[in-house]
């Protein structure tokens, strides 16, 4: 497959969006999409709108022009709420932990909603506590007294009780030690085994192109690159070009 | 020592009791419009206005239900129920449209409500002071006085009102998106959680436990279309002296300011007796601006 031949119905699917904080002009149509149970990778450097792009796909900025689409039907002007229910996991840069919220607390935000029984809650938490055994050992002490990897881990845990179809991380290694990073690599591919599509914002060129399947690079506000994640190398000229490394 | 003894003598042992139960009383009615105001700051950074109005609403509702039903209990009930309602569309007509914006439209918008409610009480039940009638008139004796048991009451109730919501804010599935949204509005936004939805809950909820304040305060002085004013400026002290935002450094800064007051009143007129408050707010200005009973946010 080619990566530029978009299947019928992506999951998600971005279309020429534009973004704005207030006067500043962030995102200058912005394209891309993400299949089921797909890893996509979004390099670029810092500044260039990468995490305005998950924004304004979980409806945490509302775009000015443009679409976005999920499984084939609009969303942009959806509050993140709603989008959340629909099956988008959101896991941001800075992790945003409920700080004062018991690491268990900060799971059932997730977990109690409409529909859901004990039985399918006692089963996401085994799930999640499988994965991260160290949250199910500090289940009743404050998210604000977690170590930095530790909160990571709580930020995807916590995303995962939505039982996402997608889950939007951004830079989920940053500042973490390289045990941690190997960690986060691995619950990339746990969950995407699982089928769960990501879309990964990242500083990390090596493991954004180990973990993804494509991966689009952005420079000003725009999508410039976009290609399967195998054509890319480290040293490529084009990493060079965009991102520097 | 003749003179420390002298001076230990001099205390007047038996007002302070009774001063001291009287704080408790008064502190827990300012702690039960306390918590209503402090939490509608802490979730959505609103200065309520308003609050005032709605205790004094909440004690007109009981006056109401009273005269119709004749029950204090169901007028009780009913007040705070109708009053959490009229709270929550007030909420979502007058405040929701303004979320994000400078904080003095809210200032402002809850001033104005004030000022409506106010003048529709005023319209609606003129100016004399009605009456809720004591729903018991058991008394028993402390000291040379006798002592009603109603206010025992009002301080029991008022606890176990803050009590029962403090256990929902814990253990809640709503009491945990309230306590999420307070900490972060848009990550709880990003968890599902309807933020605008759970704003209009809290302020309903606020609504309803300041009209719960005026029923069981109505008996102890008349109701009037004025009554919220003395009230909110209290309430508004002690939210700022136990932290903003912060539930129980208000109920705590409640109970210490009542008692506070009410030690002072035996030595000066209850009138002079209000600087203390006043005094005390200022000192915590002064030193601990952050309340203190603040945590770190």
């Amino acid at each position: 497959m080619t990566p530029d031949a978009t299947p019928i119905e992506p999951l998600v699917a971005v279309e020429d969006v534009h973004t704005y904080y207030g006067k500043s002009h962030i995102l200058h149509g912005v394209s891309l999409h993400v299949d089921s149970g797909e890893v996509v990778g979004l390099l670029g450097r810092n500044g260039v709108g990468k995490s305005t792009t998950l924004k304004t796909i979980m409806g945490l900025v509302h775009p000015h022009r443009g679409k976005v689409l999920f499984a084939g039907k609009p969303i942009t002007s959806l509050p993140a709420h709603k989008l959340a229910r629909l099956g988008i996991g959101y896991v941001p840069e800075d992790r945003r932990i409920f700080r004062l919220l018991t690491v268990m607390e900060n799971l059932r935000t997730g977990l109690d909603r409409h529909g859901m029984t004990e039985a399918r809650k006692q089963e996401l938490l085994e799930k999640a506590f499988s994965y991260f055994p160290v949250l199910a050992e500090r289940r009743n002490q404050a998210g604000g007294t977690l170590s930095g990897g530790e909160q990571q881990m709580l930020a995807i845990a916590r995303a995962m009780m939505l039982e996402p179809k997608i889950i939007l991380l951004d830079e989920p290694t940053e500042g973490l030690m390289p045990r941690m990073v190997s960690q986060i690599r691995q619950i990339i591919d746990v969950l995407h085994r699982e089928g769960v599509a990501i879309l990964l914002v990242e500083q990390n060129v090596p493991l954004t192109l180990e973990a993804s399947q494509r991966v689009y690079i952005m420079e000003k506000g725009a999508v410039r690159h976009h290609c399967p994640a195998s054509a890319l190398k480290i040293g490529d000229p084009l990493i060079q070009q965009y991102l520097g490394v | 020592m003749s003179t420390m003894l002298g001076l230990l003598q001099a205390i007047p042992y038996e007002a302070l009791l009774i001063q001291t139960l009287n704080g408790i009383v008064t502190g827990m009615i300012l702690a039960l419009i306390a918590s209503g105001l402090t939490l509608i700051f802490g979730i959505m950074d609103v200065v309520n206005f308003a609050h005032g109005e709605l205790f004094m609403f909440g004690a007109y509702m009981g006056v109401v239900v009273i005269s119709a039903t004749g029950s204090f209990w169901l007028a009780l009930v009913l007040a705070t129920l109708i009053v959490a309602l009229i709270g929550a569309a007030l909420q979502i007509t007058t405040l929701r449209p303004l979320l994000g914006r400078d904080p003095l439209t809210t200032i402002l918008a809850t001033f104005g409500i004030s000022l409506v409610m106010q003048n529709y009480a005023l319209w609606q039940f003129g100016p004399v002071a009605r009456k809720i009638p004591e729903p018991f008139s058991g008394q028993f004796t402390l000291f040379y006085l006798e002592y009603p048991w109603y206010r025992v009451l009002i301080a029991v109730l008022s606890a176990a009102i803050i009590g029962g919501f403090y256990l929902f804010l814990k253990y809640g599935t709503y009491g945990i998106w309230i306590r999420a949204t307070t900490q972060d509005r848009v990550m709880a936004e990003a968890m599902g959680i309807p933020v605008s939805w759970v704003h209009t809950a809290v302020f309903g909820i606020g609504a309803g436990m300041a009209a719960a304040s005026g029923v069981l305060f109505g008996p102890l002085v008349g109701v009037n279309h004025a009554m919220g004013l003395d009230w909110v400026l209290k309430a508004f002290i002690v939210v700022v002296v136990g932290g903003m935002g912060n539930l129980g450094g208000s109920i705590v800064a409640s109970i210490f300011i009542s008692l506070l007051e009410a030690y002072a009143s035996i030595w000066v007129s209850p009138a002079q007796a209000v600087i203390v408050s006043f005094v005390v707010l200022i000192l915590t200005l002064l030193f601990r601006p952050t309340g203190l009973f603040a945590t770190p946010k």
